[in-house]
């Protein structure tokens, strides 16, 4: 068995960059969308005091105060909160993207494309409209989570026929699915009666970080980090699930189990993001396609690239979204939906050649 | 290893697609599983390897129930080379092969170097190093079955299930592929359609149709113009090759329909 196969001349090295200059560079990316996105705005900061301030937060000692209290107030409670909220939904996006593609075996899957995203708003709406508190601060968040498992779990079984799931199929269960519980939510809202109550359930319909603070931000951040962590573990039973059901049985996963597991960890991760942001879609669809282009589409590597290019990517979509019409504001998902749209259809077509 | 299927059957839909099978497969054996198509080879193969539970019956290896035991004990032990299944992901054959050593890592475990060994021995053997960062999607037929044959020999397993492992290989690479897995010395059980390469390489072959077990042999008693018509219903001949005295099937074209 010597003898090469004729056919195209095939590397014998990995193309493209190594895997740890390409993690580099999007780490200096994330620090870049970071410095640019709370330098930017109304008061507008040279980023060397942006690290200044960061620094003499960290430790008192890494920087001295030459600058007003005003600019510190404005950096730490105004603008860090929101592009530190920013930077962990568009992780928790991306690496949730990436999950469910794994999980559906194909790339067009996304949080919002699939109806995850609309779930999660009929559950937070809910608890807005009607005012439920059985949970305290919770009940938003839980609420989310329930809807949006319930959507996953309805969208992948309905596009599911006699074990297999065909990509038309499964955008079309997707689409419908969210387009009707876009409509709940919008019923809901309309029919409240309650002008400050439809005022923050716009939030989700849309997509949006103003008035981001730090009490927002606890909840999903700790929810992306446990669930992105988690997503780390299991990155070699995802692999296997790009393989195939049989072929990932055969080589020792339990896939009804890691499947039901994998619900409820997107689902987790989907609904409080939803509850704090509302619906962003697009972010969970582009990112882990341009990683899987940069370095392949093994998870244990995939995953961590993906989670670093979705955090820059929407700190400076949120950025566009707050500055650009100054001093109105965007909703961001408005912003990743028109970057985005174009960015399905041409994967769509390029996947149907 | 040794591999026992104790009176397994599998119902799916009402219908009875495997019908207590009973069958022992010695430590080394190569047993060759043969059958017209919807005999249900497929069926009865994916209860070894963990994809089908029987509906009745039980499946040993090395003594324990494969259904009673943890997925990765059977897959530290038993590897399937099974029909591809196209993917949209850019996987590339290494990434593939690589694979093979999930069932011997935990959570956050990288590959050592002793796997990366086993995966680059893995790619060798087959022929597939040159391929090592092709996208697997990408490859023709022949070299798909051969990354998958790879990724199952990266397992280290002692029994290997193979599924028409040879279909989409030419000639050379058919022989490649069978005198590897025989050079193994691994517990296999093989579908084959070809009943010349079943002849020529298994110890031992089992002809199943509806279901059901009808002939359980050494090729020579098993491979006869009486079974074959029955079976196939094709009209063959089966004469002893000159040299090594495997028996080669011969088909009688055109009218060749037996009719009973």
């Amino acid at each position: 068995m010597s003898e090469l196969t004729a056919g195209a001349v095939l590397p014998a090295r990995r193309p493209g960059l190594p895997y740890p200059v390409v993690i580099g560079l999007l780490v200096l990316l994330l620090g870049g969308a970071v410095t640019a996105a709370i330098a930017a705005g109304s008061v507008a900061l040279p980023a060397g005091q942006v690290w200044g301030i960061l620094l003499h937060h960290l430790h008192p000692a890494l920087a001295d105060p030459t600058w007003t209290a005003v600019r510190e107030t404005i950096v730490m409670d105004v603008r860090l909160p929101r592009v530190f909220l920013a930077g962990l939904i568009g992780a928790g996006l991306s690496v949730c993207g990436m999950a469910l593609q794994a999980l559906v075996r194909n790339p067009l899957a996304d949080p919002m494309l699939l109806g995850v995203s609309s779930g999660a708003s009929v559950g937070a709406v809910t608890v807005v409209v009607f005012g439920l508190t059985l949970f305290g601060a919770f009940s938003l968040p839980i609420a989310a989570f329930l809807g949006a498992l319930a959507a996953l779990v309805a969208v992948y079984f309905l596009a599911r026929s006699g074990g297999r799931m065909t990509t038309v199929r499964l955008v079309l269960a997707g689409v419908a699915m969210a387009e009707v519980l876009s409509a709940v939510a919008s019923f809901l809202v309309v029919t409240s009666n309650d002008p400050h109550k439809t005022q923050a359930a716009v939030r989700w319909m849309l997509g949006g970080l103003a008035g981001t603070t730090w009490t927002m931000v606890w909840i999903p951040a700790a929810a992306v980090l446990l669930g992105t962590v988690a997503l780390l573990g299991v990155s070699r039973p995802l692999n296997l699930l790009l393989a195939g059901e049989e072929a990932a049985a055969s080589l020792g996963l339990d896939v009804h189990r890691f499947r039901a597991a994998l619900f409820v960890l997107v689902a987790m991760m989907i609904g409080t993001i939803v509850a704090v942001s509302g619906s962003i879609g697009f972010v969970g669809l582009i990112m882990p396609h341009v990683v899987r282009l940069l370095i392949g589409a093994d998870h244990r590597r995939a995953l961590p690239a993906t989670a670093l290019l979705g955090a820059a990517f929407l700190i400076v979509a949120d950025l566009v979204a707050r500055t650009l019409i100054a001093p109105e504001e965007i909703p961001v998902g408005i912003i990743t939906a028109l970057v985005g749209g174009p960015f399905f259809l041409w994967l769509m077509r390029r996947r149907s050649q | 290893m040794t591999l026992i299927v104790d009176d397994v059957s599998v119902r799916i839909g009402g219908r009875d697609l495997v019908r207590q099978v009973s069958l022992e497969v010695a430590e080394g054996e190569m047993l060759g599983l043969a059958g017209p198509n919807g005999a249900g080879k497929s069926t009865l193969l994916r209860t070894l390897y963990r994809s089908r539970k029987p509906t009745s019956g039980r499946v040993l290896l090395d003594g324990e129930d494969v259904w009673h035991m943890p997925s990765g004990w059977v897959a530290r032990r038993l590897a399937a080379v099974l029909q591809e299944t196209g993917g949209d992901f850019e996987l590339s054959v290494y990434d593939v092969v690589a694979m093979g050593r999930t069932p011997h890592k935990r959570a956050f475990d990288g590959d050592n170097a002793a796997d990366k060994a086993i995966i680059a021995d893995a790619l060798e053997r087959l022929d597939v190093a040159g391929l090592a960062h092709a996208p697997f999607d990408r490859l023709s037929g022949g070299e798909k079955q051969r990354v998958l044959i790879a990724r199952a020999l990266a397992q280290r397993p002692t029994t290997m299930v193979l599924d028409e492992p040879t279909n989409h290989l030419d000639l050379r690479h058919q022989l490649d592929a069978l005198n590897l897995v025989r050079g193994l010395g691994v517990t296999a059980v093989v579908a084959l359609h070809d009943l010349n390469m079943a002849a020529a390489f298994c110890d031992r072959i089992c002809v199943m149709d509806a279901g059901q077990v009808v002939a359980l042999g050494t090729p020579a008693d098993v491979l006869t113009p009486a079974l074959l018509a029955e079976v196939y219903r094709v009209d063959a001949e089966v004469a002893l090759h000159p040299e090594t005295g495997v028996p080669q099937v011969t088909l009688r074209t055109g009218g060749s329909r037996v009719t009973n």
